[in-house]
């Protein structure tokens, strides 16, 4: 009797299950739809947006863009000097940058002893990567502009966007570092090197393409930063060169480019966004075409890089 | 009585420990550096900030509803700014957080092992793309787009903003999530699948709640991010401080509020001058709570397995 009574309802079950096990399948099928689904729109709105800037900007990509300055009239205005601020603004804060960070990541990894010194400075580098770069704007002001008597300089801008990549530098040494196992530096000391002479030509000739990839992508935000150096005044029209870094007569070398005033590539992009006309937001297209294949360029040159060394070293 | 024979190389060992403390020392004063950067922000903006608060008494600038520095009659209540910072903050949220997570999930549980290495690379790509850029899209793109579908949008809105910096705080947020759930042991997808669990279940009964504060604190960081966030809403969301929490409407955010000051002509050490260190004072200490809460958060669950 109770076997007789068992036998349907088991049947029943079974049915439940296919059904319920059918039904879970389903979802699984569904969500790695939608998975897919959003990462390829993702993908593709950001090629859309990149075709829409170039489309828009084509018709500035003349050698005459380049080597104009930027005027009241649309069609004759270029970024000369927006592109050339931009590199002298680069050069300062790479100088700056990058011995700094590399220095700070090293003794960070390879000297730092446990204590209330190491923890401090930790927990400010990684304070330092979520503070908004406007906040750096505001330091800069106060600090470059005012109480050092810097000015609205390429210096100031330099050094600016020096504070910023920094913490994006001393991390990426600190990754590169941390990799090298800890036998390379047992067999360099154990034939009597010391230990800076570890660190220089073992830690760091190992570590070099990553450190390199995070110093790329550094450079790569500081070519796209705007708020902190709209926020130092730098000014947004600007139809004069810094005086040239190299002189015809010795010492052939000429400092004053350091405290000339400036623009750069995104402030003379912003300039023209937020003119009326129409035609200067072509001009503004055309240089965020620059300024986008400028930064996935560098980009794209240090995710390749990071690929490689994964791939290659082995240890 | 003869020389020591040995005193040639112990003065060389003393030099070079004399060089190995001076190169020790000059990469402590590197470290150093990020300790002094910290101090130099919370100085600056704090020695800017107090005579401003000594015009304005606290109570005013956190309760007035109306922030007008650089208007002949003045007011200086911060909450039209963070009113602005927080819709155009929820906004990007509403549009990251729901594609974040999903990108994230799918990474981690259900691409294959080259999808997620074509994937990550481009999502790298995304966040390497300059805020300006991004702002140009929201005001030349994205509004005039939701203009077709609400036509009574202005120009200048949240909303189109918003949704853009949703869109670029997304790789933050699939990163961070991914990452805190690969660190979920291998053990706990094959107990799963033993049960007969398919991978959608996997991931959102096991993996999800294992990982969460590592998706939580994901979520936090991109609070701050946007927050914090400065060119896109000072492009496409107007600059006029506006008392709103409407994306709908034009308002300016804690951020875009100082850019548009420093566009202007600021003479030094007066009352607007002032006004934007105490506005960064307030975003400083908006970010720093949030980050202290993403960092604790992720640390606290770390080592739970």
């Amino acid at each position: 009797m109770a076997v007789n009574q068992k036998k349907p309802s088991a049947l029943k079950d079974l049915n439940l299950i296919r059904t319920m096990i059918r039904q879970h399948k389903r979802n699984d099928l569904i969500f790695a739809g939608l998975g897919m689904f959003v990462i390829a729109s993702l993908t593709i709105t950001l090629i859309i947006l990149f075709l829409d800037l170039v489309l828009d900007g084509y018709p500035k990509f003349t050698l005459d863009f380049f080597s104009n300055f930027p005027s009241r009239r649309a069609a004759r205005a270029g970024i000369l000097s927006a592109w050339v601020g931009s590199s002298l603004v680069l050069i300062v804060t790479f100088i700056v940058a990058v011995p700094l960070g590399i220095a700070a990541g090293i003794y960070l990894e390879e000297y730092s002893k446990k204590g209330w010194l190491s923890d401090i400075i930790e927990i400010n580098v990684s304070n330092l990567a979520g503070v908004p770069s406007i906040i750096y704007g505001l330091l800069a002001l106060g600090l470059f502009v005012y109480s050092f008597g810097l000015g609205q300089s390429i210096l100031t801008a330099g050094l600016t966007l020096a504070l910023l990549m920094l913490p994006i530098v001393i991390v990426s040494t600190r990754e590169a570092i941390r990799a090298i196992p800890v036998q390379i530096r047992e067999a360099a000391y154990a034939v009597g090197a010391t230990k800076w002479q570890v660190v220089l030509n073992h830690v760091v000739q190992y570590s070099y393409g990553g450190i390199l990839t995070g110093v790329i992508i550094g450079m790569a935000r500081a070519i796209g930063e705007t708020a902190p150096l709209i926020t130092i005044g730098a000014l947004t029209f600007i139809a004069f060169l810094p005086p040239s870094p190299v002189t015809i007569d010795p010492p052939f070398i000429n400092l004053d480019w350091l405290n000339a005033g400036f623009t750069v590539l995104p402030i003379q992009m912003f300039n023209w966004i937020s003119r009326p006309q129409h035609a200067f937001h072509i001009n503004a297209a055309a240089t965020g075409a620059v300024i986008i294949i400028l930064t996935v360029l560098m980009n794209g040159v240090a995710i390749k890089l990071r690929y490689n060394i994964r791939k290659k070293i082995k240890w | 009585m003869s020389e020591p024979i040995i005193s040639a190389r112990l003065s060389k060992d003393f030099q070079r420990n004399i060089m190995e403390r001076f190169i020790e020392f000059a990469l402590l004063c590197s470290a150093a550096f990020a300790v002094f950067i910290t101090s130099a922000i919370v100085y600056v903006l704090v020695s800017e900030a107090i005579p401003f608060f000594q015009h304005v008494s606290i109570y005013e600038f956190l309760t007035d509803t109306v922030w007008t520095p650089n208007y002949s009659i003045k007011h200086y209540g911060i909450l039209p700014l963070i009113s602005g910072t927080l819709t155009t903050t929820f906004i990007a949220l509403l549009v990251a957080v729901p594609l974040g997570t999903i990108t994230a999930i799918y990474l981690s549980e259900f691409a294959s092992h080259k999808v997620r290495e074509t994937v990550k690379p481009i999502l790298e790509l995304l966040v390497g793309v300059p805020t300006v850029v991004f702002g140009y899209f929201a005001l030349m793109l994205v509004t005039p787009l939701l203009q077709k579908i609400y036509p009574d949008l202005t120009t200048f809105n949240m909303l189109g903003p918003g949704i853009v910096m949703g869109v670029m705080i997304v790789p933050y947020i699939a990163s961070l999530a991914e990452d805190s759930m690969r660190a979920v042991p291998m053990a706990m997808r094959e107990g799963a699948y033993a049960m007969g669990a398919t991978r959608f279940q996997t991931s959102v009964r096991v993996i999800t709640p294992a990982a969460i504060s590592g998706i939580v604190a994901a979520y936090i960081l991109a609070i701050s991010r946007a927050v914090g966030e400065t060119m896109i809403v000072a492009i496409a969301a107007g600059q006029q401080p506006n008392f709103t929490f409407n994306p709908v409407e034009s308002a300016a955010t804690i951020t875009s509020y100082i850019v548009s000051v420093a566009l202007g002509d600021l003479e030094h050490g007066g009352i607007g001058y002032q006004s934007i260190f105490a506005a960064g004072l307030t975003l400083l200490v908006m970010t720093l709570l949030l980050n202290i809460l993403g960092h604790m958060t992720r640390k606290k669950f770390a080592e739970r397995y």
